[in-house]
């Protein structure tokens, strides 16, 4: 038995091999690549080799560089709190309200938008948002406001509004899952023994649901740092990020020693923070695996 | 009830910017803003006019499929080993090929970036837009795959051991028609995310732009945006259309392999 087993694991290697390999080249290799490169020069159309700690040294002396992060951090807080907080009564919906046999209707209508023409959905919240957008025109016809409102394009509301609406899907499908691990019985359990409904929720469902709600705030977290198009066509003159100068360094201004420096700082920023909020709710997923 | 009411404006705030794509599409006036003005199908007609929108579309339809059909074969070598046995390491190397669903989208296109042009000298090419876009959609395609290979019946390829067959036709003729239908929608999806996506196209795109490329380049000339809103109602038809056969025949790959589904792509 002993000897059959290890010619599956044999074969289970063999087979993984093939993406995992595939991943280390294009994934681990360039990265490490980009880690080298941040410790480089650009010199005219050439890079200079020597190490150097330069590059991190203007990301620090100059205050562009750290406001921009500052901000994009902020967007990227201001949108993952927004999504989870919008998404999770829809997840809880979806998972408790819903007859099982729709379950996957809803999943697959949260779903749909999330893969439809980028670009143009993020233009089209310029149409809504702006001077003469849906939003102005409606209130306008409706009588609550009389100028058009001015704080909902160009600026970082509409970065976050934007960003918000494309990772919805991204934060209800993780609490969507947490949600339908829950055994029915304890909150049936907690009602017996005489708690309210609202006290069963708080007591049972949010706290058994907690892995979703943190792997929801990492899948939102994260991949927002890196849009530079919400930004661009919705952040104005105020409202770029980040990423924004990544792609200026690397696309325009051919610095990408410099680029790759940002983008490090700007990953490392990100990683620590998402690990602060995994440590501090580790109680949640301990024991839970 | 209230939960409900909820949740139905949520959806209408998801599908708000798709609504009022057809509205655009078909109105005779040239800004994008309210009120509508008449009913056209210029816009549409323009499309069929347009030369390099033709050549954008045909190379973004090209590495879409290349895509599909790379990211699946990895997909299905990862989906398989991890209903196998396990192996040490498994969870770790799993893990890995998965990053790519979390990291931000503009590290992948730098990294590869870097590497291509400045380390090996590559030039630029749809090959190398093909190459990244089966790095990130390959976890895609894993997760859909999942739900195929898991829910199997290991026994029913042993039999066909059991009866003689070699290793290779036990899985063709048992488990591969059981995961058809996983295998089609994993394309699909695949398909889907690469004809759609822009970040990394934009960084890897050599002298003939992409799709998305292309209609980047449209947004900044106000002229050209009613024909952009025409071509996205089309995309937005076709990836319904798309996406709605890869669910139907994901759910019947997951009744075909006796599993139950638990919904979602993800």
């Amino acid at each position: 038995m002993a000897a059959r087993l290890s010619a599956e694991q044999k074969r289970g290697i063999g087979l993984v091999a093939a993406p995992f390999s595939y991943a280390i080249m294009l994934l681990a290799v360039p990265l490490l690549a980009i880690v080298l490169f941040s410790f480089w020069t650009q010199d005219f159309m050439d890079v200079d080799t020597t190490f150097t700690l330069n590059n991190y040294r203007e990301i620090v002396e100059k205050p562009i560089y750290f406001s921009l992060l500052q901000r994009s951090l902020y967007v990227s807080l201001c949108v993952t709190l927004v999504t989870v907080v919008l998404a999770y009564p829809v997840a809880y919906f979806v998972s408790f309200k819903v007859h099982p046999s729709r379950k996957s209707l809803w999943l697959f209508l949260i779903t749909i938008p999330f893969w439809t023409s980028y670009l143009i959905r993020v233009f089209l919240w310029k149409v809504i948002l702006g001077y003469n957008g849906v939003i102005n025109s409606g209130l306008i016809n409706l009588g609550i406001i009389e100028e058009p409102l001015t704080f909902i394009l160009y600026n970082v509301n509409a970065v976050i509004i934007t960003l918000a609406h494309a990772f919805a899907p991204f934060a209800i499908l993780p609490i969507f899952v947490a949600l339908e691990k829950i055994d029915r019985s304890l909150l049936e359990a907690a009602q017996d023994l005489g708690e309210s409904k609202l006290m069963t929720f708080l007591r049972v469902t949010l706290p058994l649901s907690m892995p979703g709600l943190v792997a929801a705030v990492l899948i939102v977290f994260i991949p927002t740092i890196g849009d530079y198009v919400t930004p661009e066509l919705m952040g104005g003159a105020g409202g770029k990020l980040i990423a924004n100068m990544i792609q200026v360094q690397f696309l325009q201004l051919n610095n990408a020693p410099l680029g790759a420096a940002i983008a490090i700082v700007a990953m490392l920023s990100v990683t620590a923070i998402s690990l602060l909020f995994v440590f501090l709710n580790r109680r949640w997923l301990r024991g839970r695996s | 009830m209230k939960l409900r009411i909820y949740a139905l404006a949520y959806l209408l705030f998801l599908y708000a910017p798709i609504i009022l794509l057809p509205l655009f599409a078909f109105n005779d006036g040239t800004i994008i803003a309210f009120p509508l003005s008449g009913f056209t199908t210029n816009w549409f007609a323009e499309l069929t006019e347009n030369k390099a929108l033709h050549a954008a579309v045909r190379n973004s339809l090209f590495i879409a499929l290349m895509t599909a059909i790379f990211s699946t074969l990895l997909g299905m070598c990862a989906a398989r080993a991890g209903a196998m046995a396990n192996f040490p390491g498994k969870r770790g190397i799993i893990g890995f090929v998965m990053l790519p669903l979390v990291l931000p989208e503009i590290i992948v296109a730098v990294s590869l970036l870097v590497i291509l042009r400045q380390v090996l000298g590559v030039n630029l090419s749809n090959w190398t837009i093909i190459a990244a876009h089966v790095l990130i959609c390959t976890p895609f395609c894993i997760a859909i795959l999942n739900g195929a290979f898991q829910n199997l019946d290991p026994s029913m390829e042993e039999a066909a051991l059991d009866l003689g067959e070699s290793r290779w036709s036990a899985f063709r003729l048992v488990t591969l028609p059981l995961v058809m239908p996983g295998i089609i929608s994993s394309m699909l999806i695949a398909f889907t995310i690469s004809l759609d996506e822009f970040i990394i196209a934009f960084f890897l795109t050599g002298t003939n732009p992409t799709m998305p490329v292309y209609i980047w380049g449209l947004l900044r000339f106000p002229a050209s945006l009613p024909v952009v809103m025409a071509l996205g109602t089309l995309l937005v038809a076709l990836s319904i259309i798309l996406l709605t056969i890869a669910e139907l025949l994901r759910r019947r790959g997951i009744k075909r392999a006796g599993g139950t589904d638990k919904g979602g792509f993800l």
